[in-house]
């Protein structure tokens, strides 16, 4: 144990000062986090309320129950604040100014052309730079003008049916009244606790930090094969230590880069970004598991290579691909079909859906997710660990 | 006997695939012997090193370092051991304090000790003046100190060299080799390997030559010599009573030819050196008058050349 922390202790030395894994492990995360926050900050913003406007140029009876009922029931939320304009000039101005997300414009004969069964049509005023913004208010306007088409089919459907001549306008707005209540209302919701997403903010944070982990464990068990070629390696073996002592060295290497470097960024990104990665033990239970499920794919793949820039290569390749189907660059939790199964083979998934079951419920959500990383660590750093030990040899 | 003995080694045997790199390879290095493996380039030198310093378990045979197997108690034999290996073994992003503490204290020294070994390290291999730099800023010479340095931090009884001087500069190579005679000249029992005989010939008591895997022969440079039958020329550049001279000296028991081709005087001696003032002597007394002396002794490489009709560096 000794001599395994002897190692340990100058491989964390020589990689602190060449400084490569300051930057994989700390410094370039921190960085993407930040950047991918800057740019998609104009999406969602610092805040989670979408400011949206409207503009009502009809004062009719389907333009009031647009404004009042679907956009009430929207501004009910919390998560959407309902602005009244007055004008399409004053409102995409405020638009332009970033004051507003995005604009519903209602057009002054827009009830009169609806009830007389006439195409109408509502207009939707986004900025560039907040296209999601933009597409929610875009939804909430199509959501309403397929209610408007089921009501006419409906009453359309039923005025059809009826035998006995033509129905008195009484019976045809009975009817409207009829379907127009049975209409769901337009709801803005929060997602249900049991499959949370992490905000923005968080989700960027985890995503680059755990991305780049598996960047950073690679360290211990790559130098492995630079002592190796190196030829220190012989020098170690010579030495009156265990074989296992120089493997315990190199691994205890990376398990601790992996936990220093998230348990940097995890503080770093909670101060500077205002990142919530919730309750701290079952982060640590999360991170813990995700640094050793990362540090047996990348030993299996270190042990698959020749040398240490092969191993390199290999590793940033499988990293990359994992971080994809982990969705660290963006969320794959409602990945279709077989893209959904595979993610399950990607720690980084686990570990994201760790901590979005983190922020919906207690510490217990986190051990599913974290049995899972365990596992992928157990079967693949146990082959790995079986093929490490013919790579300490010269 | 055997347990006065710095390294016992017999029947080494270690195959890489089809490949046998090491058969049957045995001898033995006394306290204070300097012993040299000489051979060319993958004759097997450094995989029978490598077994003997506990870096490769042979398939078959046996390694005792200072008394203690290396199969059954590794660690208290590499403990004997210092080994220097052929590439430059240094960590580069660690100054040269720092790579001998850290082997230092991977032998087992405390802190303290550690340090202060590392000290008279740099000082006895020059470096003390940059002990603090980084050694990927060393020069080749600089690092080759180090690489030898680090070897002897523990004051091991046996020092192994694998080719130190392998693509080093003559003045470099010239300072390792003097370093090594002083460690020899110590009484440190060191094993050397080289593929270069005047190194082996120069420094070592003994020399076993390896080719194909096979210690093909093993002693003193003198019985080495008389082993493959080789003899001492003396060639006497001389005017003056020539085939008198000549005559009296193929009187002498130690002479074995005397021929007097143009101006001078051809013997076949045994022990030229020793037999010089002998031979001058009794040149002088026949009526030769010697203007220059050339002595030409058969050396390893002819040796090797008789054993395997190979040159060494072929």
């Amino acid at each position: 144990m000794r001599a395994a922390v002897l190692i340990c202790l100058k491989d964390l030395r020589a990689r602190l000062r060449d400084r490569s894994a300051l930057l994989l492990g700390i410094v370039v995360p921190l960085g993407l986090a930040f950047i991918f926050n800057s740019i998609f900050s104009g999406i969602s913003g610092n805040s989670k309320v979408i400011s949206l406007g409207v503009v009502s140029l009809d004062r009719g009876a389907v333009a009031q129950q647009f404004t009042g009922q679907v956009l009430g029931a929207v501004g009910k939320s919390g998560l959407i604040a309902v602005h009244r304009e007055h004008t399409v000039a004053g409102a995409r101005a405020l638009v332009a100014r970033g004051t507003l997300n995005a604009v519903i414009v209602i057009p002054a004969d827009f009830s009169a052309r609806v009830q007389a069964n006439r195409p109408a049509s509502m207009q939707v005023i986004g900025n560039v730079d907040a296209p999601i913004s933009a597409g929610i208010a875009r939804s909430i306007a199509e959501r309403y003008a397929s209610d408007l088409n089921r009501i006419r089919l409906s009453v359309a459907t039923v005025v059809h049916g009826r035998s006995q001549g033509t129905p008195s306008p009484g019976t045809i707005r009975a009817l409207a009244a009829r379907a127009a209540a049975a209409a769901a209302p337009v709801a803005v919701s929060d997602v249900s606790a049991k499959s949370k997403e992490l905000d923005q903010k968080s989700f960027f944070a985890a995503g680059m930090a755990v991305f780049f982990l598996f960047f950073t464990v690679q360290f211990g068990v790559t130098s492995l094969l630079e002592e190796r070629n190196d030829g220190t390696l012989a020098r170690l073996l010579a030495a009156p230590i265990s074989r296992a002592s120089i493997l315990g060295g190199k691994l205890l290497t990376s398990f601790l880069l992996g936990v220093i470097s998230m348990t940097v960024l995890v503080v770093a990104t909670s101060l500077l970004f205002g990142a919530s990665w919730g309750n701290p033990a079952g982060v640590a239970v999360l991170v813990v598991a995700a640094v050793l499920a990362a540090m047996g794919i990348m030993a299996l793949i270190a042990t698959l290579a020749r040398n240490a820039e092969q191993a390199a290569n290999w590793q940033a390749v499988v990293a990359v691909v994992l971080g994809l189907l982990g969705g660290t660059f963006f969320p794959v939790s409602q990945a279709p079909g077989i893209l959904s199964r595979l993610t399950l083979v990607a720690p980084q998934a686990w570990f994201l859906r760790g901590l979005g079951d983190l922020r919906g419920g207690d510490l217990s959500a986190v051990w599913v997710p974290a049995l899972a990383m365990l596992g992928i660590a157990v079967v693949v750093g146990g082959i790995a660990m079986t093929r490490l030990r013919h790579m300490a040899e010269v | 006997m055997a347990g006065e003995r710095m390294l016992e080694c017999r029947g080494l045997r270690r195959s890489f695939g089809d490949l046998v790199a090491v058969d049957g390879v045995g001898f033995h290095i006394d306290p204070g012997e300097a012993y040299g493996l000489l051979g060319p380039n993958a004759a097997g030198k450094t995989t029978t090193i490598s077994m003997i310093a506990g870096l490769l378990e042979p398939d078959d045979g046996e390694v005792v370092v200072a008394g203690q197997p290396m199969t059954t108690h590794a660690r208290r034999a590499k403990d004997a051991i210092g080994y220097v290996p052929q590439d430059l073994a240094i960590y580069p992003d660690l100054s040269a304090r720092e790579n001998l503490v850290f082997f230092a204290r991977l032998y087992g020294m405390p802190t303290a000790e550690a340090k202060r070994r590392s000290q008279e390290v740099l000082e006895l291999t020059g470096l003390a003046d940059r002990a603090g730099d980084q050694t990927k800023k060393y020069s080749g010479g600089m690092k080759r100190r180090l690489n030898i340095g680090i070897g002897l931090l523990h004051r091991p009884k046996l020092l192994i060299l694998d080719e130190p001087t392998a693509g080093v500069d003559p003045q470099s190579r010239n300072a390792i080799l003097e370093s090594v005679e002083s460690l020899s000249g110590a009484g440190m029992a060191v094993l050397y390997t080289t593929h270069y005989m005047e190194e082996a010939e120069r420094l070592c008591d003994r020399v076993g030559i390896i080719d194909h895997g096979k210690l093909i022969a093993e002693g003193t440079r003198k019985e080495l010599v008389s082993l493959v039958g080789e003899r001492d020329h003396v060639r006497m550049l001389a005017t003056g009573e020539l085939a008198r001279a000549a005559a009296a000296l193929a009187a002498r028991p130690w002479v074995h030819e005397a021929s007097t081709p143009g101006e001078g005087i051809d013997l076949v001696v045994d022990d030229a050196r020793g037999n010089l003032p002998a031979i001058l002597s009794d040149a002088a007394a026949a009526g030769a008058a010697i203007k220059s002396v050339e002595v030409t002794e058969p050396d390893l490489e002819a040796v090797f050349l008789h054993l395997t009709g190979r040159a060494l560096r072929d």
